[in-house]
């Protein structure tokens, strides 16, 4: 029962994780937690139908159809929350100056609630289709299949569970600093999920280039454990990146920085108030 | 924005090699949650195709950190995992769904 609980908590880690940024990220963004809900449901709706055709999937592209699947769902997301940090670099000081002042949620925003929906849709869909082919698995063997369904759902309220802490953690960040910390959050995360993506594609046998392994943390941080696993899921951290990895997840820094100084409004002229 | 695209799009042609870089080819069966041949032995410092056949029918997950491995096999189903080039060594794999019993090693030499 344990075991499948550590299962099922390792893969929610990561999509909850994302959640609660994605919550926190949009701290005082009217309509958000409707997006979020919509990008859950979606994402496991999606799960669902992933984990059905997992056989055609499976066998696609020679047999690397889900190494493929995988790096196109990671890079849709890195494309989502590097338009949503552009986003909130031009409009975050807006909308913390409105809830300064408001002190409740604005209104204004649907454009990265779209794309952050999009996110944790993406997420959920891609850590809950080996949820769901667990399950199945276990439904099939049909051995201690109570205790074990009991594991998973000890695993799924966890992963609940951390997620909340997570957002709350979070939300206890200043106001002022809030964007700040979630943009690099994001940016961060977007990074990490770049790195994965070159990691499947090299699984693939489709970017093959610069595969050498550049160092080897595993003696202090295994990626199977739960620190390593979120860890991972927060920065993209690896044991044994290779150069293309590293070479990636620096560009993604650097693209997402500049797109957001990029997209950062020109300091508006202090004026004089009878001019306003 | 253009020359960005245009510098990506090189890069991208430049490294993406060819689907059908041919590598060595072997093949793992999962039947009762156990891995046969539990032991394989590659060739180090090549790229290597490991085709892995789930005879069960339920589905299993083929891992191994120190390969960077990790795939999803559903049951009744075959899948193709691409490990190497490895420096000569033991590399030990389970299938996470049934860590109890699915274990194995390849071994680059």
């Amino acid at each position: 029962m344990l075991g499948a609980a550590i299962i099922v908590f390792r893969e929610v880690i990561e999509a909850g994780l994302i959640v609660g940024i994605v919550m926190a990220a949009t701290r005082g963004v009217a309509g958000r937690g409707r997006w979020v809900n919509i990008g859950i449901i979606a994402g496991v709706l999606g799960a669902a139908v992933v984990a059905m055709f997992a056989n055609v999937i499976s066998e696609a592209f020679q047999g690397a159809g889900q190494e493929l699947f995988n790096a196109s769902v990671l890079g849709a997301a890195v494309i989502m929350l590097m338009w949503h940090n552009a986003w909130m670099a031009r409009h975050g000081r807006e909308i913390a100056d409105e809830m300064r002042r408001v002190g409740t949620a604005v209104s204004e925003g649907a454009k990265p609630l779209t794309a952050l929906a999009v996110v944790v849709g993406l997420a959920v869909l891609r850590e809950g289709s080996e949820v769901v082919l667990f399950l199945y698995g276990i439904m099939v063997s049909g051995t201690s299949v109570s205790s074990m369904l009991a594991g998973s759902a000890l695993g799924i309220a966890a992963g609940a569970a951390f997620t909340a802490l997570t957002y709350f953690g979070l939300l206890a960040i200043p106001n002022r600093y809030i964007f700040s910390v979630t943009s690099w959050l994001i940016a961060l995360l977007a990074a990490g999920m770049a790195a994965q993506a070159v990691h499947f594609l090299n699984n693939a046998g489709w970017l093959v280039a610069f595969d050498r392994t550049v160092w080897d943390t595993s003696w202090l941080l295994s990626e199977g454990s739960v620190l390593g696993r979120f860890f991972h899921a927060l920065i993209g951290y690896t044991e044994r990146p290779t150069e293309m990895q590293l070479m990636v997840y620096a560009a993604t820094l650097i693209a997402m920085f500049a797109l957001m100084r990029v997209a950062r409004p020109a300091p508006r002229p202090r004026l004089p108030a009878a001019a306003e | 924005m253009r020359t960005f695209l245009i510098l990506v799009s090189t890069v991208a042609a430049m490294v993406l090699a060819p689907a059908s870089l041919r590598a060595q080819d072997v093949t793992i069966t999962i039947k009762n949650h156990r891995f046969t041949p539990s032991e394989v032995k590659v060739p180090a410092n090549k790229r290597v195709q490991i085709t892995v056949v789930n005879d069960d029918p339920t589905p299993e997950e083929f891992e191994s950190h120190e390969m960077k491995v990790e795939k999803v096999i559903p049951g009744k189903s075959k899948g193709v995992v691409r490990i190497g080039p490895l420096a000569p060594g033991r590399y030990p794999f389970f299938g996470e769904f049934n860590q109890a019993t699915a274990k194995g090693v390849v071994i680059a030499e």
